[in-house]
Parts: structure tokens; sequence; C-alpha cells
């Protein structure tokens, strides 16, 4: 094992972990802030790169692409939100359905082809695998650590509006909100119309990063998400508050996640055991809470 | 004005769980009435105020408010006419908002809302000053989270964010049940202050008889999910616990074999 070529892997892993730190922030939105575990994104993490990728392979502009991406991704959301709300499905399920059709939907998007690439020399790309070593804007760090810092900008703005606030009290108290006046059904369907708006985003990100899309990119992307999640709470739970800081935790959780990863592949883990071992740390860490809680209970039985 | 004509609910119908929760109910407030509620567990007080709130819609009946008939309306779209503060303190709040936000929001009832600042510079200090005349040292915690309060601060912030915007009927449901006796006096003392000075058409749903005695110009009593009683003016300032266990009794044909039947 050479320090080396850990050390050399690690640009690729922040630039990684920025990217799926964007993604995050989007499960962030609905998990934390509207209490609602969305698994429309492991579907929506595939659309948008395959909607930006094909829109550019037949020579759309860069910027058409990733507002496109967005909005197919809103796209998927407001279905998730109509399945949940105005058809009572519950909302895991209502994401399960959403996520099934995509996988149909991105083949269609890609020409019913698995995967389809996109070369960095014949496009112009915002962020390339190939640039992460250049000193320069070129550079998808460089670009990541910009596309973060405005996407939380632009969210600290809103959720401090009227309608953001409303999105934050349907997500703590539903019967409250209700007899304040707050349309639930709405905010839900437009916070998973934002969250998966941001993981499109993401997805056309990745895709553009690895110079290719594969149907199978999202799969498990949830668990990424969460683990990003979890990772912020557990290492700034107690000094981050502000909202602001609190989204710029969980694009960090994201990066310490990709940096681990590194690190565990570094010390010979197969490549094919990573998302097992994924979803055990998730698991582990979700338990954490509910164990400390049993805890404390017995204590005070005792 | 309030207006409840023949309000018909049951529970789980055609089932072996079924409940007539709600029989033919009618009712008329006028503008400044103030009713206390009181019954047996089941009799229909809760059940009278959620068919009003929209939590589930009525079988039959209407429900008019000020002329405007809201029997078919959504919950969150009656809110603009309806305060209301719940028997749970957890309820009536979002706990991980701010104490301001909290109120923010409840000022924003029955409005759009859109891109505006969700709480502006001026209702800070708005909001600070109505803190304060609650005498709970709140308005130094304005931007404190909700969830730090106690049952009675909660209550006391609910009551406040539940008649910010004037509301055409105030509904108190229980709001005192689950605090210590001191703190729901406190309560109790301050949503009375706080209908007589806006004048408030309310109904406060109790178990304890003394206050629904003591408080309000008009007095029901459900039973069964009927009204079967419905005292007011000099009648009910002269009401004794005795005397309103005798009418229950009448009313109602049962004999109540202890006053704990009616307070539980």
């Amino acid at each position: 094992m050479n320090i080396g070529s850990l050390i050399s892997a690690l640009p690729g892993a922040i630039a990684q972990g920025l990217i799926w730190g964007v993604m995050a922030i989007g499960v962030y939105l609905t998990y934390k802030v509207l209490d609602i575990a969305d698994l429309t994104v492991d579907g929506t993490m595939a659309t948008g790169g395959a909607v930006c990728v094909m829109m550019m392979l037949n020579g759309a502009n860069l910027w058409v692409a990733l507002l496109c991406a967005v909005l197919a991704g809103m796209i998927a959301g407001l279905v998730t939100g109509i399945f949940h709300t105005a058809m009572g499905i519950p909302a895991i399920l209502a994401g399960i359905l959403t996520q099934l059709s995509l996988y149909s939907i991105n083949l269609a998007i890609m020409g019913f082809k698995a995967n389809q690439g996109i070369n960095v020399r014949n496009y112009h790309l915002l962020v390339s695998s190939r640039n992460v070593k250049v000193i320069g804007p070129q550079n998808p760090i460089f670009v990541m650590i910009i596309v973060t810092a405005l996407l939380i900008g632009v969210l600290y703005w809103f959720f401090g509006r009227e309608i953001g606030a409303a999105l934050r009290a349907t997500g703590s108290n539903e019967h409250m909100s209700r007899a304040q006046g707050i349309n639930v059904n709405r905010c839900k369907i437009i916070g998973l119309m934002i969250s998966n708006g941001i993981v499109a985003l993401a997805s056309a990100l990745f895709a553009q990063y690895q110079g290719a899309v594969d149907v199978n990119m999202g799969r498990g992307g949830i668990v990424i998400g969460l683990a990003a999640v979890i990772i912020s709470t557990v290492l700034f739970g107690k000094i981050f508050h502000n909202f602001a800081m609190k989204l710029l935790g969980v694009s960090l959780g994201a990066v310490i996640y990709y940096i681990v990863i590194q690190i565990v592949l570094w010390l010979g883990l197969n490549t094919n055991l990573l998302k097992l071992l994924s979803a055990l740390v998730v698991a582990i860490f979700l338990a954490i809470p509910y164990w400390k809680g049993k805890l404390a209970k017995g204590a005070k039985n005792a | 004005m309030l207006d409840l004509i023949n309000i018909q609910k049951t529970f789980n119908p055609n089932t072996i769980n079924e409940k007539v929760a709600l029989n033919r109910v009618s009712l008329h407030l006028d503008d400044g009435d103030f009713v206390t509620m009181i019954g047996g567990n089941g009799a229909g007080k809760s059940t009278l105020l959620n068919a009003i709130a929209g939590v589930w819609q009525v079988d039959s009946g209407k429900i008019i408010i000020d002329g405007n008939d809201i029997t078919g309306l959504s919950e969150h779209k009656r809110a603009p006419w309806l305060g209301r503060v719940f028997q749970d303190p957890m309820m009536g709040t979002a706990a991980t908002m701010q104490i301001i936000e909290n109120l923010a929001l409840a000022k924003r009832r029955g409005q759009k809302r859109g891109l505006k600042p969700g709480v502006t510079k001026a209702e800070k200090d708005e909001y600070r000053d109505l803190l304060a005349t609650l005498g709970l040292g709140l308005e130094n915690r304005i931007t404190e989270k909700v969830g730090l309060l106690s049952g009675g601060q909660r209550q006391a912030l609910t009551l406040l964010m539940a008649t910010l915007n004037k509301p055409k009927l105030l509904m108190l449901d229980e709001h005192t049940a689950a605090l210590d006796p001191r703190t729901a006096e406190k309560v109790l003392t301050l949503s009375d202050q706080i209908v007589k000075e806006n004048h408030l058409m309310t109904m406060m749903v109790t178990h304890n008889m003394k206050d629904a005695i003591r408080f309000g110009n008009r007095l029901i009593m459900m039973n069964d999910g009927k009204i079967i009683l419905d005292i007011r003016g000099e009648e009910k300032k002269n009401l004794t616990v005795k005397a309103l266990m005798d009418e229950f009794a009448r009313a109602s044909g049962e004999e109540i074999t202890s006053d704990k039947a009616l307070l539980s």
C-alpha cells in the first residue's frame, strides 16, 4: 500500500464528494426539513444526467441542458408529490413507484441504451474528472465550490421567505400548519420538486464529471445522501445551527464520505462491496439516536 | 355569528365500531358569545370543534360562519376564520422553529404566502411587545426554538397565535388539561382576558365544571352526540356545580352516581 496513491486519489474524491454534496442537500430538504424519506432520488440521480447528456449530444447549449435537467427532476418530484398527496400513497412507496418508472423513462431518454458517453474534448462541460488536478478555473473542485455556495445562498434565501417558512412548518408540525391555513399538500409537492430538481442538477454535473451517464448511476443514491446528512449531523450538529451552515455541513458530509470510501478502497476493499458497506454504516448511524433514547429511558426508569 | 345546522357525523359506519358522534346538532352563536362546553368522555365536545375546524367532513348539515358556508372546505381553507388551541401543548406550535417564526406563520393565516420575508423587521418589535404582555419573559427569547418552552409557555404562545389575526371563532379544546393547576389557572385567565379584550366569539371545552360556570356567558352540555343543555345569561351566572349535575340528570334521563362521571 502506497500512501502516494491515496493522496493522488484525494482530489477526485473531493470533487465527487462536492457533486454528491449537492445531491445530499436535496436529500436533506426532504428528509430533514419536510420529514419525508423520498426514494425518488435514486431515479432522479440518473434522469438529470440523461437529459443533460442527450441534449448536449444533440447540440444543445450547456446551460440550457442543465436547466432542462433540473426541470426534469422537478417533474419527477411533482409526480411523487401527486402520488403521495392526491392519491394518498405513503411517501416511501410513492417515491419507489416514481423511481421504478424513471428507470424506463431514463432508458427512453438515453435512446434505450444503458449508457451514453460525452467527451470533454468535443463538448464544453462545466466539470470534468480530467481537470481534477489542473490548477485553474476549470478545476471541478473550484467549480463545485462555487456551485455549492450559490445553491446554499439561494436555498437560505428561499427558506427565509413566507413560502419557505410554510414548508418548514409543514415538516415540523402538519397539524399546526393546517390550523394556520397552510396547504400542507402543496408544500410537500413544492418541497419534493425543489429536492428532486437539485438532485437532477447533481446528476447532470456527475454525468459531465465522469464523461458519461449510466442508467444505474443513481442506484443507492438515497443511501449516499443520507450518509452525508448523518455524517454532518454527527460531526457538525452541535456547532452548525444556522440553516446555511447546516446545508454546508451536509456538503462537507458528502466530501468526508467520499474520502472515507477512498481510504477504504485504498485499504483493499473490493469495489463491489461498497454498497453493502455504505448501507451498514447508514443503518448503524440511524440506530444510534434510537439506542441513545432507549438508554436514557432505561436510566430514568431505574 | 356561527350557525351549525343539523350536523351529523358517524364514525366507522356499518361496522361493529359504528359510533354516532354528532347527532343532528344545531347551534347558533352571536358575536361575542363565550360558550363553555362540558359533558362526559365521548359526548361529542371535541368532535363538534373538529367538525367546525374541518379535520374531517361532516356526513350532513351545514356550518355557516358570518354568512359564509364553510361546510365543504378543507381544513386549511377554513383557518382564516378560526383560531384553535388544542389539549396537547405540542400540537399548536412548530417545535423546530423560532418563537417569532411561529408568530409570523400565524400572522399570515388567511393570506397568500409568497416570496416576501418570512419575518419582517417591524414584526420582530411587534411580537416582542406582544410577548411581553404574557409576563412569561418570552420577549427576551424571541429567536429561541419553541421546543425549548414548557407546556404552559407553549399554550400561552398558541393562544397568542390563535388570536393574532382576530379570528371569527376561537376554539379552546381542553387547552389547560395537560398543565399543572397553577399554570392552567394562568392560561385560563389569559384566555379570558384576550377573549374579552377582542370581543371574540369563543367555544371552550373543559372538564372542570367550576371553570365552565366561572367563564363565559353561555354554557352547553353535551351527551351522546347531542346538546342536552344550553344555559345563558343570568341563569348561568347563578349556576352551581350541584345544580348543573341535577340538570344533567334531568336532561339526560340518567342519574350521575358521582361527579367523577362528568368530570372524568
